[in-house]
């Protein structure tokens, strides 16, 4: 369900800006429709390599190893594991967010928890190597994941001085 | 390493939106694709190893499909990257979201990020469209970083059941500020590391 209405909002956000180009004139319409589907022929194969690869990468990182390193050790170290165990998960948002539910029932702090999540979220090497490599310029994306490595340890700093969730 | 070379912002006078945009140089085999390409091989050498040739074939067939479901999703984020590109003007892309934005850029990114539908074949497609319009890194940064930390799309889906909503909603507020620093911090590196503009 939630599926469909990603599409009809994916889909209709195309037909309006494609309206919006061919408001422009038939020129600009066509040479965009061209230029996006270069850009997907170009990307096929290496989303292709990135599924694919992924799917072989999860297989050999067993979550048991995630959780383990998501274990009820606290403070500054448990933060550094989790933000490596962040990065280091396999698979889609179910898996991180099941990972991390799993931690917290089993005694890891709210904010090695939110540490963990956070790492997930911003360099997942699935999500990079599946989706933000094929995209965006290789450069940019070395970039981003380099500069965003603080971050966890942000979150859980302001997690602890706020004393939430 | 660059695949798709960023252009330099466009020049902030009138021309910049008159002229027809040049056709990016693709190129679909960079180094990260090779490290990628062999990391995978190494993986399925061991899963073969573990589980034989059952189990490579059986993650291949479940991912094959998996593929298949996300093709025309692909297509539809690449058509929404270049109509962004052909439809925005790039000399106010530039003025809002480029190197000279300050606070006011970041902010756009991060709204932006935000509240963009979709998933990452929608996201990554958009930013790319948008630093070849004239964003800057930090810009662009601000926007990725703010999809994937405050996007209301994969909390409502996911977070929220799986993690509770006191977990999810306190997360989300202590990662508001994250989006602008990530962006910040990527503007004061991007100057020092590259303080005559891009290479080409």
């Amino acid at each position: 369900m939630s599926a469909l209405i990603v599409d009809i909002i994916l889909w209709g956000s195309v037909a309006v800006l494609g309206f919006m180009a061919w408001q422009r004139g038939r020129p600009v319409l066509v040479s965009s429709v061209r230029e996006g589907t270069l850009d997907f022929i170009n990307i096929v194969p290496r989303i292709a390599l990135g599924v694919i690869g992924a799917g072989y990468i999860a297989a050999v990182i067993p979550s048991e190893v995630i959780t383990g390193w998501l274990g009820p050790d606290s403070g500054w170290l448990g933060v550094l594991m989790a933000t490596v165990a962040g990065a280091a998960t396999p698979g889609g948002p179910v898996i991180g967010f099941s990972l991390g539910a799993v931690a917290m029932k089993a005694g890891a702090g709210p904010p090695q928890v939110i540490a963990y999540v956070t790492a997930w979220a911003l360099f997942a090497f699935q999500r990079l190597i599946l989706w933000e490599i094929p995209f965006m310029p290789a450069r940019f994306v070395w970039f981003r994941a380099a500069v965003s490595l603080p971050f966890p340890f942000v979150a859980a700093a302001i997690a602890m001085a706020v004393g939430k969730p | 390493m660059a695949e798709l070379p960023l252009k330099d912002p466009a020049p902030a006078d009138d021309a910049a939106d008159t002229e027809p945009r040049p056709g990016r140089i693709r190129k679909p085999i960079g180094w990260s694709m090779i490290v990628i390409a062999v990391l995978v091989a190494v993986c399925v050498v061991l899963v073969w190893r573990r589980d034989g040739v059952h189990g490579v074939t059986e993650i291949l067939f479940s991912d094959l499909e998996l593929f298949g479901g996300i093709l025309p999703r692909v297509l539809a984020g690449c058509l929404l990257g270049a109509f962004i590109a052909e439809i925005l003007p790039h000399e106010k892309v530039s003025r809002a979201l480029g190197p000279n934005s300050g606070l006011k850029g970041l902010l756009i990114g991060t709204a932006f990020g935000a509240i963009l539908p979709g998933g990452p074949f929608t996201v990554y497609p958009v930013a790319a469209a948008l630093l070849t319009v004239g964003a800057d890194f930090g810009a662009a940064i601000a926007m990725v970083v703010s999809w994937t930390l405050i996007g209301y799309g994969r909390a409502i889906v996911w977070e929220l059941p799986i993690m509770g909503t006191d977990f999810t909603l306190w997360r989300i507020v202590i990662s508001l500020p994250l989006p602008i620093l990530a962006g910040a911090l990527g503007r004061f590196v991007y100057i020092r590391i590259y303080p005559k503009g891009a290479p080409p």
